[in-house]
């Protein structure tokens, strides 16, 4: 194997062991086609259950109606590349959320998005996210789609540094996101998706 | 949270922890999964010298505390935070209130912050200030509620059934909630969303903070961190001033570390990092209002403590209580005031003062586990013995305590002492070598154990027919210590010991001036007996022509090899010779195995018995002799079958086992039942004080279990 073979199956080894889900894609083209069948096959709000059908206090419940029908969130993405997810949105009749991540915390499906890096080591996913929208997507979303470059990836975490430090040295948010939001808080039960996404799939696009 | 005003309460406390039968269980299950979940998250790694590295990072920043908390205020102000320095707690819950009114904040999201839990942060925003606070880490969520603090650092809420939350949750949401966990977590979700959407302000801790550049990392599993960082307009982070670290370098370094060490993951699922004031569309002018508390609450003054400071290698992760037998059995409410574990012990006294630390710094039983995995290398049950020296200094002795000492360090009193008790003993003897019962203050609680009686015969004054004949060219100078337990109840095993190097050009000698190795003296904090006492043993063997001190208790030989060290290595008198005198220190098993290197040969060609072993704390991680015992059991020929944990203590811990008889037979019952379901009928041991302790435990249980050092067997199956 080559070096860089060898980064890729580590890396999909360690997301794996996290329950993430990592897909080898050649073109983004597959990205968005790979984020149109998830959404078809997620049934709104509902599927993942990340909660609304619950027993829950009515301020609680209030926040479900504000959703509806399939979302999916794309910040920070180029024009041409927005563009293209939307066209397969509407064809899919799924809702692309452009902007105001804010008004949607009720919960929105997907988000898709460009991660800054991959760490082989612990099969985490690096993303830059000054930006809310981004930084917001990421959270609030059941499922959180990374397309992640091959090139990009590390070794380990240490190799990030001096990227990390140019970014500190301006203003920053930058967060490392291994698998998906988890808790073993009652009776160190597994449980997933406890304010974070439920699933994580990356995607390892070529080049 | 510990208010027992006495020993005596805390005592009633814990037996409460002790009857629960779902925290021992939940207790049981975790920190036999956490063992395996840990090693497997290090099996990759140079666990060891990582965690070295950490040790030296983290005491070189402590050593400049100042200069990191300077450059950072300027570099995070430059990029748009404010940074404060609160002196102590008060003053933290202040500067926090404060910010709320300024920025005329209503509610309050918190992630979960020790540090805030240190400063009791939440009845100050809440109690004084009327504002609305929520926890938004799912287990802070629950403890919250239940007007509880937390039970373990990383997993707060770990002592609560899923019945319990459940009903819990169908109170705070007015509908009827189920048992399942999956659900229950998804009420969480939906339920904290709501408090996300309306807060003003989020209030977080922080792991790291990084002076370089002025950031914070936050480590998260839940990715409420993130969230909590995030929708406020306005950003509190609360550190300890112990949270600085020079680059990210260090940060890096840590995270390493400290998930691996707390919960066996390689990495949590969210780390955030945060530099200065990032947009925030909630805010006016869409920036956040960031502002870094830092707290000192004596970690400045702690920093320079030449003994403590190493306090502040500490990464929170909670692996201490993880590997606690004491934890394990009486959980986090009762092992901590608000740090819990054996780091909390220690913490309990410098953050929150003598009061709320003199009854739980009592309750460590010296086993060294924490030691072993301690994220930062500190050696916490050493500065617990420390903690315990200086609260007697500063309230002064108990009367058992001083006696002992004084008794103790007058090797000829002390041994009249046990002379006299053979001869007082006599009402109370059983034929079988144990006593048939107690003296009524002892009782009950301490009649969980057979005791035995002290022998009628002590090795001393065997030795003169004992002793072997001077080998003209010795291989091996070896002087004997025999400890008091080997000397004066078990001089059987000391007699073994002289006949299982039978043959072996060995030259023995027994000073015998030697006394008591002294440990007791420590563990009870009596640090002048404890160093006199020292003192008295190293000049016995001064005189000795030897290479060796072998002594077959385990704690002996790591009390005499490193804590003379500790005690005597730093005085110009004595440390040259205390040196010398350790250097020579050897347990039983390792000079056998190892120096004389006795083989199959020596042996019966017979198959012997099925054995079990029970691993010394002083031993196996005392001294990491842990192949030894067990190459020596398989050349004797005997067939070893391993226990279950055979590393965690017996619940002997000499002087622990009379103050707290509850643990102690907690700890004694399990470890006889994994000796009892390896199917073998034998357990061998290398610690006076184990046989001690599981051999009373098993008569008492009527186990079908003999209890032997394993000197007695070496010596029998001796060709």
């Amino acid at each position: 194997m080559t070096a860089k073979a060898e980064s890729v199956k580590l890396f999909t080894d360690k997301a794996e062991l996290v329950s993430a889900v990592v897909t080898e894609i050649s073109s983004l083209d597959e990205a968005y086609k790979y984020t149109m069948d998830l959404c078809g096959k997620k049934e709104a709000c509902k599927m993942l259950i990340s909660g609304c059908e619950q027993n829950l206090s009515n301020t609680a419940e209030q926040l479900c109606a504000t959703k509806t029908g399939k979302t999916i969130v794309a910040p920070a993405l180029a024009k041409k590349e927005a563009a293209a997810l939307e066209k397969q949105c509407e064809e899919n009749g799924f809702t692309l959320i452009k902007d105001s991540v804010r008004n949607h915390l009720g919960g929105i499906d997907i988000a898709f998005t460009r991660v800054d890096h991959g760490i082989a080591e612990t099969g985490t996913v690096v993303l830059n996210c000054p930006n809310e929208e981004l930084r917001l997507a990421t959270m609030i979303s059941e499922v959180h789609v990374a397309v992640l470059p091959k090139s990009k990836l590390v070794d380990n975490s240490y190799d990030l540094e001096s990227w990390m430090e140019g970014n500190m040295m301006k203003g920053d948010y930058t967060a490392f996101i291994t698998g998906a939001s988890r808790t073993a808080d009652i009776e160190r039960v597994l449980a997933i998706g406890v304010h974070g996404p439920l699933e994580l799939h990356i995607l390892l696009l070529e080049g | 949270m510990q208010d027992a005003k006495n020993l005596k309460e805390y005592r009633k406390e814990i037996r409460e922890s002790l009857d629960n039968d779902f925290l021992r269980t939940a207790m049981d299950n975790f920190a036999v999964a956490y063992r395996g979940s840990r090693a497997n998250a290090f099996k990759d790694m140079d666990e060891k010298a990582l965690i070295r590295e950490i040790a030296d990072a983290k005491d070189a920043a402590a050593s400049r505390l100042d200069e990191l908390f300077a450059q950072f205020k300027e570099e995070a102000e430059k990029r748009g935070a404010v940074v404060h320095l609160a002196k102590d707690a008060k003053e933290a819950n202040e500067i926090i209130g404060r910010i709320a009114m300024d920025e005329n904040c209503k509610t309050i999201v918190k992630s979960k912050s020790m540090t805030a839990e240190e400063t009791l942060l939440n009845h100050h925003l809440e109690d004084d200030l009327n504002l609305k606070v929520v926890e938004t880490d799912l287990g802070e969520w629950i403890i919250q509620m239940r007007k509880e603090g937390p039970s373990h650092m990383v997993m707060p809420a770990i002592h609560l059934s899923r019945h319990q939350v459940s009903d819990l949750f169908s109170d705070v949401t007015g509908q009827k909630q189920g048992d399942d966990v999956q659900a229950l977590v998804k009420v969480a979700r939906r339920e904290l969303r709501q408090e996300f959407v309306d807060a003003d302000m989020g209030i977080s801790g922080g792991n790291f903070a990084i002076a370089e550049t002025g950031s914070i990392g936050l480590v998260t599993n839940e990715g409420n961190a993130r969230l909590v960082t995030t929708l406020p307009r306005v950003h509190v982070a609360l550190m300890g001033l112990d949270k600085l670290t020079p680059k990210l370098h260090d940060a890096l370094r840590v995270l390493k570390a400290l998930p691996r060490n707390a919960t066996g993951q390689a990495i949590t699922s969210y780390v955030t990092w945060i530099t200065g004031s990032n947009e925030c569309a909630a805010a006016e002018d869409d920036r956040k209002k960031v502002h870094f508390v830092f707290l000192d609450n004596g970690r400045r003054a702690l920093a320079k403590d030449p003994v403590f400071s190493q306090v502040h290698r500490c990464v929170r992760c909670g692996a201490c209580a993880n590997v606690c037998p004491v934890y394990r059995m009486v959980g986090g409410h009762k092992m901590g005031h608000i740090y819990i574990g054996a780091i909390g012990l220690i913490l309990t006294y410098f953050y929150h003062g003598t009061e709320k630390a003199k009854n739980l710094v009592q309750n460590c039983i010296n086993c060294g586990a924490c030691k072993e995995i301690c994220a930062g290398g500190i050696d916490l049950p050493g500065l617990i013995k420390d903690i315990q020296a200086r609260i007697l200094e500063e309230e002064g002795h108990p009367m058992y305590s001083s006696f002992l000492a004084k008794m103790m360090k007058n090797r000829k009193l002390f041994h009249k002492f046990l002379r006299i008790a053979k001869t007082a003993q006599k009402p109370m003897k059983g034929k079988d070598g144990f006593m048939r019962h107690l003296p009524m203050i002892f009782m009950p609680d301490h009649d969980f154990r057979a005791l035995p009686t002290v022998a009628e015969v002590p090795f001393r004054d065997m030795w003169a027919k004992v002793q072997p004949a001077k080998v003209a060219a010795p291989k091996h100078k070896v002087a004997l210590f025999s400890g008091c337990v080997q000397d004066f109840v078990y001089p059987e095993q000391s007699v073994a010991t002289v006949e299982s190097m039978r043959n072996k050009d060995v030259n023995l000698e027994f000073p015998m001036d030697q006394s008591c190795c002294g440990l007791p003296l420590q563990m009870m904090g009596e640090v002048t007996a404890a160093r006199d006492v020292a003192i008295q043993n190293m000049e016995a063997f001064e005189d000795t022509d030897c290479d060796y001190i072998l002594t077959m208790c385990a704690s002996c030989a790591s009390h005499l090899k490193h804590n003379y060290m500790k005690m005597l290595g730093k005085d110009p008198q004595y440390a040259t010779r205390v040196q010398e005198f350790a250097d020579k220190v050897i347990d039983y098993s390792s000079f056998m195995n190892d120096v004389l290197g006795v083989e199959k040969e020596d042996f019966l060609d017979s198959a012997g018995d099925a054995v079990t072993y029970h691993a010394p704390c002083h031993l196996c991680r005392g001294l990491d002799v842990k192949a030894a015992p067990r190459e020596l059991m398989a050349k004797a020929g005997l067939d070893y079958k391993e226990s279950a944990e055979e590393e965690v203590c017996c619940g002997f811990g000499g002087t622990y086992s009379v103050k707290f008889p509850k643990i102690s037979e907690q700890l004694l019952a399990k470890k006889v039942n994994n000796a009892k379901e390896s199917g073998a009928k034998v357990l061998l041991t290398d610690c006076p004080g184990c046989v001690m302790q599981i051999r009373g435990g098993a008569k008492k249980q009527g186990a079908d279990l003999e209890v032997k050092h394993i000197a007695e067997y070496m010596a029998e199956r001796r060709k």
